[in-house]
């Protein structure tokens, strides 16, 4: 009884003791809860917000290309690609037999489909089919209460109406490359496309818009919840160029008679472009998607060249369409107009002769008669009086031997060789007979259809150093802002020269004798005036030269000569200048002379209507999309 | 215990209206907070949690209304038998238990699955209760009559480390020691055992499984593997903090209801209700769990044999080592050990086997007077 006593009491004191030691381990609880959920209570709010919250980011629309006229020549169109969620659909191969039926399609990638479903979670939605027509979205909207899961997405691609005959001045978009990242989330999108070349990469930044974003509630395993919050962000700028669509479609169609070639309009004063087109073009929107590698491969061997940009990389002997920078030269140089020589259909100059390309001769000729029929032989005997760095001297005035900070990249400069050059550049000293052949565009001469618009321009233009331009704007990716007109630098060529060689330009066109007689436009108010070249591509041997010079349509076309034409219109007050280069294409007043001129009577005919559209057809909203 | 069949009827409405009601209705209201968290963590259904909680409470229930009344004496008499049962349980697990997540803790017995170790808690408490309860003061003294209580803690343990679990194992050690404790095992001998246990840390190291070396070092640096391991702690820590004082509401728990926070039906509920009722919903369950304690020591210091002061003082412990073991575990300051908060986490075997100690803590409060021999005989 005793012994129970004791032990009682020490239980009541080991029991207080636990119990204590209980209530205390309590108070560590609790003082650990207040740790947790008042000191740093902070910290962990924060903590569980970022586990719940994902930030998704948006891709912004991508800013429209508009021509002068407001019309559009990039877009974005919807694109219409059917998804599936695995866990909604439950038998997947079993849904895609029934979606085969209902699009009356061949055969979808059910093992593509099947493999990426067991791949990803079974909540996130997996592409079956994209770029579906409207006819296949419309059956599936209507079976799709039988097709649980199935679901069409909306999303933008771009899209060129106008197709190849813009692809080299808008250029196209593409997905990103690996070098081309730069730690901007935005082109880690997959499906973000940015622009690969032409205008589309030149004011890329402008058009790519500032990424929007969408905060979405997940749970632990990424699926999500709601919608907390969204930010559109900004799309993309509307850049306008200085081109025409209407004649740029017209330039395209115009050049695609010929197997390759390429042309350049522009208004001389202010050095817009109106049209520039490279032909054979390439499918802009093909690129949308990616090309295959055969597509690839197919356009890069091409022997037309579809993916240069001929108007402003194709480098080409000038021929006689230089001889507009040659007279100017003598000009200046000091020689009359009046000055004559007697062409008898070669030139001898040493123990060499330098033909005319008219076998018996011109008789004697002076400046204008020399422009208008183009004789070689007075360029030849002038050219060698005022030698070449004279000539070279005036090129390079009219703009060429160099490039013009165009809007896109790929611009070539050309050649003006001098004897500096070649002493330079080659380590020999410069010959006569090459100072000959410069005055006719050839030897070391090169210039690009741009180069020769360019001078043109300068010429008809009051003598200004004019550039081209493709845009009237200022782009920058924080704003566009119009430019103001551009006042260019007179380059102080004399009026009268000027006129002599204009004058000899219209002959050129519409005198009975010029050798663009046939290509004149017959409307007095819209003629024409302009200068005519056809450049060897080869030399002609001597042996074939005694054997009668072949034709043209006899050589294979590889060798055949190049055509060329540098035109204005009208005649009288220049509005427009156009530049045509005929690959192989035979003689520039057969080739080239007659495409200038349906160029530009096109341009001065859609000048009127300019004047009309430009009021109301300016502002066009993204909703005019479809042409 | 000889008696008329009329004595023990009278007797039986004596001993309901003896029943500690204060505790009943501290046990519904805790357990009404599970019901409570277990609708939210459904996302506001009471299927599949809730409901089936309620179920297994109202049976728990009856259970501990059954034990409650039953003499005293009958629980000393067969006190071994229920060990020695549950034992066989355990080894049984050994052989035709089920398998789930890398641990064979269950017995399918056709409507439920049956973890023994729960019901070892309270086997062992009966086993050492009993057993304490004849020694007397000098007897505890010698080492020799420590022989079968350690042979008590130690089957069920070895048994138990081998499905393997680690966490009710050392809760088995942890309730024994308080055995020990309570009757009157000197004190160097707890200092001789524990600096032991110092020693032998060691070479428990090398013989733990990969998965439980892993828990213990992700215990000490959560951070260690945020994705893997540490995840869970890490979670509930942040369920927990962002709660802060009142909680973010019932049923608006991010981290719990966008699944961040695993098992938050189960061991993890403790967090959900910080997270939703913040450090006041928290504080106030631990103070209803003191309340919990303090009544089940009370009963025992009330208690007039040795057997149901342990017994009462045991149970009470377990409760306690329960709730404060699933705590710490939540707030990262023990390592997770898969043990759920009494009352409140989804679980059969767990309500039933608390509600069956609460049976026993109120059968030793109603038998409070009723002596008992040696052997469980009234004398």
């Amino acid at each position: 009884m005793k012994t129970d006593k004791t032990r009682e009491k020490l239980f009541s004191r080991r029991a207080a003791i636990l119990a204590g030691g209980q209530m205390a381990l309590f108070a560590g609880l609790g003082a650990r809860m207040y740790y947790l959920q008042v000191l740093q209570s902070e910290r962990y709010r924060t903590l569980a917000e970022d586990n719940r919250i994902n930030l998704r980011l948006l891709a912004p629309p991508r800013g429209y290309i508009l021509d002068r006229f407001g019309e559009p020549i990039a877009i974005n169109v919807q694109n219409y690609r059917i998804v599936l969620i695995p866990e909604q659909v439950g038998d997947i191969e079993a849904t895609l037999a029934r979606l085969e039926k209902v699009l009356e399609t061949g055969s979808l990638d059910t093992k593509r489909v099947l493999r990426d479903a067991r791949r990803r979670r079974a909540f996130v939605p997996i592409t079956v089919a994209e770029n579906l027509s409207w006819g296949e979205v419309s059956r599936l909207e209507v079976n799709a209460p039988n097709l649980p899961g199935v679901n069409i997405e909306v999303g933008l691609s771009r899209f060129y109406p106008l197709g190849p005959s813009v692809a080299h001045v808008i250029g196209y978009v593409s997905s990103v490359s690996e070098k081309e990242l730069t730690g901007d989330p935005l082109l880690e999108l997959p499906g973000f496309r940015i622009g690969k070349s032409g205008i589309e990469r030149r004011y890329d930044a402008a058009l790519r818009g500032k990424a929007g974003n969408s905060q979405v509630e997940v749970n632990a395993f990424g699926r999500v919840i709601r919608e907390l919050r969204r930010d559109e962000g900004e799309p993309g700028r509307e850049v306008g160029l200085t081109l025409d669509a209407g004649l740029q479609a017209f330039a395209a169609d115009r050049l695609a008679d010929e197997r390759s070639a390429a042309t350049v309009v522009m208004d001389p004063h202010k050095g817009d472009v109106l049209a520039m087109v490279s032909s054979p073009g390439f499918n802009p929107n093909a690129f949308n998607e990616g090309l295959s590698n055969d597509e690839w491969r197919g356009l890069v061997r091409d022997p037309h060249t579809p993916l240069i940009n001929k108007a402003i990389a194709g480098q080409y002997a000038p021929g006689s369409t230089f001889k507009v920078a040659v007279a100017l030269a003598a000009l200046e140089a000091g020689i009359p107009p009046e000055h004559s020589s007697y062409c008898r259909g070669y030139m001898r100059l040493g123990n060499r002769r330098f033909h005319c390309w008219k076998k018996h001769g011109h008789g004697r000729v002076a400046l204008t008669r020399a422009l208008r029929e183009s004789c070689d032989i007075w360029f030849y005997e002038v050219a060698l009086k005022i030698g070449v760095d004279r000539i070279a001297a005036m090129a390079r005035r009219l703009g060429f031997g160099e490039t013009h900070d165009f809007d896109i990249a790929g611009e070539k400069a050309g050649l003006i060789p001098t004897k500096g050059w070649k002493r330079a550049a080659l380590g020999s000293s410069w010959q006569k007979g090459e100072t000959v052949i410069a005055a006719i565009g050839q030897g070391y001469v090169l210039a690009t259809p741009l180069q020769l618009a360019i001078m043109t321009s300068r010429l008809v233009n009051g003598g200004f150093a004019v550039t081209p331009r493709l845009t009237r704007d200022r782009i920058e990716p924080e704003f566009i802002a119009p430019n103001p007109d551009p006042e260019f630098p007179s380059l102080d060529i004399s009026k009268t020269h000027r006129r002599l060689v204009m004058n000899a330009m219209d002959q050129v066109v519409n005198h009975s004798r010029g050798t663009a007689r046939k290509a004149r436009l017959k409307d007095p108010a819209m003629a024409m005036g302009g200068k005519t070249g056809t450049s060897q591509v080869r030399r002609i041997s001597m042996a074939e030269r005694e054997g009668g010079v072949r034709k043209n349509k006899e050589k294979p076309w590889r060798e055949r000569d190049h055509a060329l034409f540098v035109g204005y219109a009208p005649v009288h007050a220049p509005q427009y200048v156009a530049a045509v280069i005929v690959e192989h294409g035979g003689g520039g007043s057969k080739v080239a002379a007659p495409i200038a001129r349906d160029l530009l009577e096109k341009a001065q005919q859609r000048d009127s209507a300019r004047h009309e559209i430009t009021g109301d057809v300016a502002i066009v909203g993204p909703g005019k999309t479809e042409q | 215990m000889i008696g008329t069949r009329d004595r023990s009827e009278t007797r039986l409405t004596q001993k309901i209206w003896q029943i500690n009601w204060a505790l009943v209705l501290l046990i519904t209201i805790v357990a009404s907070i599970g019901f409570a968290m277990l609708y939210s963590a459904a996302n506001g259904n009471l299927s599949p949690w809730a409901s089936r909680q309620m179920i297994v409470f109202a049976a728990g229930f009856v259970v501990m209304f059954v034990i409650a009344l039953i003499d005293i004496r009958f629980w000393m008499r067969y006190a071994y038998i229920f060990y020695a049962l549950t034992l066989a349980l355990l080894a049984g697990v050994e052989v035709i238990g089920v398998e789930r997540g890398g641990a064979k803790r269950w017995i399918d017995i056709g409507l439920f699955q049956l973890q023994p170790s729960e019901f070892m808690k309270i086997a062992m408490i009966l086993a050492l209760a009993r057993y304490f309860h004849r020694l007397n003061i000098e007897d505890i003294g010698r080492p020799l009559f420590l022989v079968m209580p350690l042979l008590l803690v130690a089957a069920p343990v070895v048994l138990i480390q081998r499905q393997p679990d680690l966490g009710t194992g050392l809760f088995l050690v942890i309730s024994g020691g308080a055995l020990f404790f309570l009757a009157g095992v000197r004190i160097w001998k707890f200092v001789v055992i524990l600096t032991s246990a110092v020693i032998a840390v060691p070479i428990i190291w090398s013989l733990l499984r990969e998965y439980q070396q892993g828990r213990i070092l992700t215990f000490l640096s959560p951070d260690r593997d945020p994705l893997g391991a540490g995840y869970h702690i890490l979670q509930s820590k942040i369920a927990l903090g962002s709660g802060g004082v009142f909680g973010r509401g019932f049923m608006q728990g991010t981290q719990s209801h966008l699944s961040f926070l695993p098992e938050r039906q189960t061991d993890f509920i403790f967090t959900m209700l910080a997270e939703e009722f913040g450090l006041a919903g928290g504080l106030g369950l631990l103070g209803l769990y003191a309340l919990l304690i303090l009544y089940g020591f009370s009963i025992a210091l009330r208690s007039q044999t040795q057997f149901g002061r342990l017994l009462a003082s045991g149970v009470t412990v377990t409760f306690f080592l329960y709730a404060f073991i699933n705590i710490a575990m939540v707030m990262g300051l023990v390592p997770v050990v898969g043990l759920p908060l009494p009352l409140i986490s989804f679980g059969g075997t767990a309500m039933i086997s608390v509600l069956a100690g609460f049976g026993l803590l109120i059968s030793v409060s109603i038998h409070r007077d009723v002596r008992i021999g040696r052997h469980g005989d009234g004398s």
